[in-house]
């Protein structure tokens, strides 16, 4: 039996009068890839959101490795060892591809390098900013943007910038990812490229996963467990097969 | 009774920067933008007034003259500056609005000299209830920016254009899938900020007659400010900041100890307001979607 | 040194060279007094655009109360060099605990109006610094006359006309220093990032406060220490000189210089300094006000061309890149850009103000499919 890496007990967050999400529970153990489906609307971000610190969840706790994160700010949270991708893709546009994952290693305690280090240019300075771009190049060859890596994030075709997402994320050095639409916008293509990395990333790096997506051949494909949500409640949990086939998650993605 | 007397002179004073927050403030809900050239169309408005004052002696006729000038300006200023960066960064935007802003006061300045213009519009007497004494200009200018602030809550309740321009400002995008032409939508509106403007600089002109070319940077900033304080995007809290503004300007001015200090106060609320409750008394809490 | 990029200290060797030049020729005796004085002037409005550019350029918020920052300083700088006249025998020594003084009292104002910068974002933050800075000149404008001089304006000594520019040279290259090292290493990244997405970037764990706070604090200090360089080269200090106008002529520098570009504000606050001075004397009377009616124009001009989405193509197609790229035919070949001279040299920002003079860098056909940044 494996840890439990994400428990969540009982989440909910309201909006004004509207319950965009409530009585969530979800355990996920380590080294899993779990699935959050539903339809549009019914508070899968939402979910992230609040497991990220941008919301405050009304009701509920989540812990991560059994240390409680509710509530808590968006940089503790990722600091603890939850990272995420965007729906909408969030990229440092104006920066190069490695930068980005530079970003994202900046708070990793081998390459601390403290702000009057760096203004008085001490060697540690330049040893750290060595280690780093040797880092970074390692990230990016994982998601396969090594090439890339001078050009400005904004330029990347679509799928690659869906990848660097994931190269930041990965680069703050994660238990458990957060994976919003990974494949949207995707051919087959990348697609079956992503799962891929994805599964690599899970073997390699110990990472746990859990990820939202529209795409059921990726969810089936990569994910042994999901939860369905429909308006902002748990529709069916469990194996990834049998929840989809669920007349009641059938019924909510093609209507009566 | 003095306080009385403060009271209805702050309530003008208020009403005269309802009015330019107004243009603020409905600019701001449906482009999305700080127009920041916006108090300096009342300088523009001032000026117009001044010339047709000059060349013919009708107050009333300068008055005209100006808000057709002043929306002439608006939506030429709109169109120019402002439309080709309508998507781009907020902070080009407004950069540019401060370009337009310099623009207008120094082109004034090259016309008319930075000596100041005296205006004397008309004389109205002040009138006398019992003990208290009111100036004319106060009361002229208390009841007509309240007529006027009425009329355009109707406009925009209860007409179809009206209705259209508060869909704008909820959701653009949404607007224009429902057939509205979101453009002619922001140019209406500057239009109706621009000859907001005009009869502020009308009322400010009939308070003191000395026109420079910036009359209308200060009491620009004091009406976005009461925007703020209002709820920015929201019709009636910038009513209500106005004269909320107003008021306190007024019963600051009285007080010798207090008066030099009167911006610093206002500006001191602004802040406060802005870190206690960015929404403002009346706006509405807007979350970023993620 | 292996790492030695000689355009990276490029910009400390011109100006060193440009100051030890003028002190020989002003120990020669070879200056005219009005050109020194021009030469203070633009010692500090390049203290002032540069310190401005970290917030406008790099960290993406607009302050509007500059000139607030440089008045604290101006009149606590001032009054303290006043005061410590009698204690500390020493000019110099006075001179640079004066702008310590100014400088930290200002950086400290810069952090309190760091604060509301964590809750607030562009336009409501470009007012509070607004506001900020006529409350601060109108608290020195009605200071009684024994404390701040009041409307009279606050006396200073004037120092030494012939040398105190050569502090000035020090100051700006200690401040070029601070700036640059701070931009080029994971700090500036981190404060790029806050500018480029706020939220990805606290997603990524940056810590947003910490670096608002950082940078608002190292540019109020320099706006500071401008300050009080200013109140040196003036017999008295007027609170009219620091309305919101000066903080935007300020941004204007910046701007013009390009946004995110140090060596552009620096040419720039030189260039409008100059013109200032010079054009003084041509531009006389209400004629004077051309001046700003051009900057005007120019600020609208460069901001439009730079942002409008409907001139992408034609930015893309006529820049001075481009025009480079004629004139010597070089071949830019994207994969040979180096990632440090790529993102540093001319770092691009929200205002891709920078297009302008950017390091060309290839496009993918491919990437037009891009998600609508506010939309779902």
């Amino acid at each position: 039996m494996s840890n439990t890496v994400l428990k969540i007990e009982n989440l909910g967050i309201t909006f004004g009068g509207l319950k965009a999400v409530q009585h969530l529970n979800l355990e996920i153990k380590e080294k899993q890839l779990y699935g959050l489906v539903g339809p549009n609307g019914a508070g899968k971000t939402t979910v992230f959101n609040m497991l990220t610190g941008v919301y405050k969840p009304t009701e509920g706790k989540f812990f991560l490795n059994g240390e409680n994160l509710t509530g808590k700010g968006q940089e503790f949270i990722n600091h603890k060892g939850i990272a995420r991708t965007f729906q909408n893709i969030r990229l440092f546009n104006n920066m190069t591809v490695i930068r980005n994952v530079l970003v994202g290693l900046h708070y990793q305690p081998e390459f601390k390098c403290g702000f009057f280090t760096s203004m008085f240019r001490l060697p540690r300075h330049f040893k750290v900013e060595k280690a780093m771009r040797e880092r970074a190049k390692e990230i990016l060859r994982i998601v396969g943007l090594e090439e890339e890596r001078n050009i400005l994030s904004c330029n990347l075709p679509y799928g690659k910038q869906r990848k660097l997402e994931i190269a930041r994320a990965l680069a703050t050095n994660p238990k458990l990812l957060l994976l919003d639409e990974p494949a949207a916008g995707m051919n087959p293509q990348e697609t079956a490229e992503l799962m891929d990395i994805v599964r690599h990333i899970r073997d390699e790096y110990n990472i746990t996963i859990l990820l939202i997506e529209h795409d059921m051949k990726f969810v089936s494909g990569l994910c042994d467990e999901v939860t369905v949500l429909n308006f902002g409640t748990v529709l069916a949990q469990g194996n990834t097969k049998e929840a989809l086939n669920d007349p009641e998650v059938i019924k909510a993605y093609i209507g009566e | 009774m003095e306080f009385l007397e403060t009271l209805i002179n702050g309530l003008s004073i208020g009403g005269t920067y309802a009015m330019i927050a107004l243009g603020y403030t409905m600019v701001y809900g449906i482009a999305k933008m700080l127009n920041f050239a916006h108090g300096d169309v009342i300088m523009v408005g001032g000026y117009t007034i001044y010339v047709i004052l000059a060349q013919t002696g009708y107050p009333f006729l300068g008055l005209a003259a100006a808000i057709l000038f002043c929306v002439l300006l608006g939506v030429a200023v709109e169109k120019v500056a402002y439309k080709p960066l309508r998507g781009a960064s907020p902070l080009a935007v407004l950069i540019t609005a401060i370009g337009v802003s310099y623009l207008l006061q120094s082109s004034a300045q090259m016309i008319f000299g930075s000596a100041p213009k005296m205006v004397t519009l008309v004389h109205i007497n002040s009138i006398n209830i019992g003990a208290l004494q009111i100036e004319g200009h106060v009361v002229v200018t208390l009841i007509s920016s309240f007529v006027i602030m009425l009329l355009l809550t109707l406009f925009v309740k209860y007409t179809k254009v009206g209705r259209a321009m508060i869909a704008v400002s909820e959701d653009k995008g949404a607007a224009q899938l429902m057939g509205i032409n979101s453009n002619a939508i922001i140019t209406l509106t500057f239009a109706i900020g621009s000859a907001l403007a005009a009869v502020a600089g009308f009322f400010m002109l009939l308070k003191s007659p000395s026109l420079t070319n910036t009359m209308g940077a200060m009491p620009g900033i004091k009406a976005f400010t009461a925007a703020v304080i209002g709820g920015i995007g929201s019709i009636p809290g910038a009513m209500v900041g106005g004269i909320l503004i107003g008021i306190i300007e007024a019963f600051s001015l009285k007080s010798a100890a207090i008066a030099p200090y009167t911006n610093a106060i206002e500006f001191l609320i602004l802040i406060v307001i802005l870190l206690v409750r960015p929404s403002g008394i009346l706006g509405k809490k807007r979350r970023e979607k993620v | 040194m292996k790492n030695f990029k000689l355009s990276h200290y490029l910009n400390y060797i011109v100006i060193a060279i440009v100051g030890i030049v003028f002190t020989l020729l002003s120990f020669t005796g070879n200056v005219k007094s009005l050109y020194l004085l021009m030469l203070e002037n633009i010692l500090i409005a390049v203290l002032l655009s540069v310190s401005l550019s970290i917030v406008v350029g790099f960290l993406g918020e607009l302050s509007l109360g500059h000139a607030g920052f440089m008045c604290v300083g101006a009149y606590l700088g001032g009054k303290a060099s006043v005061l410590l006249e009698g204690v500390l025998g020493n000019t110099l020594i006075n001179v640079i605990v004066s702008m310590l003084i100014g400088g930290i009292i200002a950086a400290i104002f810069g952090a309190i109006i760091g604060l509301p910068a964590l809750r607030l974002r562009g336009d409501y933050l470009a007012i509070v610094t607004l506001a900020f800075g006529e409350i601060v000149r109108s608290i020195f404008m009605n200071s009684s006359k024994t404390s701040f001089g009041g409307s009279f304006g606050l006396s200073t000594p004037r120092y030494d006309k012939d040398y105190l520019f050569i502090v000035g040279f020090v100051v700006v290259l200690i401040c070029l220093a601070v700036v640059q090292n701070m931009m080029r290493s994971k700090h500036g990244r981190a404060i790029t990032a806050i500018r480029d997405s706020e939220i990805a970037a606290k997603a990524t764990g940056i810590n947003v406060t910490k670096y608002k706070l950082i940078v608002f604090t190292v540019s109020s200090f320099f706006a500071g220490v401008a300050g009080v360089l200013y109140s040196f080269t003036q017999y008295n200090v007027q609170s009219t000189n620091f309305s919101y106008n000066y903080s935007i002529e300020i941004l204007v520098m910046v701007v013009l210089g390009g946004m995110g570009s140090i060596n552009g504000s620096i040419i720039a606050a030189t260039l409008i300094t100059f013109l200032d001075v010079k054009l003084q004397t041509v531009l006389t009377g209400d004629l004077a006000v051309l001046q700003d009616f051009l900057y005007a124009i120019i600020l609208i001009v460069i901001v439009i061309y730079n942002n409008a989405p409907g001139l992408k193509n034609f930015r893309e197609g006529y820049n001075l890149n481009v025009l480079f790229d004629k004139i010597s035919s070089r071949k830019n070949n994207p994969a040979n850009i180096q990632d440090d001279e790529a993102s540093w040299h001319r770092v691009p920002s929200k205002i891709q103000i920078d297009e302008v003079l950017s390091t060309k860098i290839q496009r993918d056909p491919t990437a037009s499919i891009k998600p609508d940044k506010e939309g779902k």
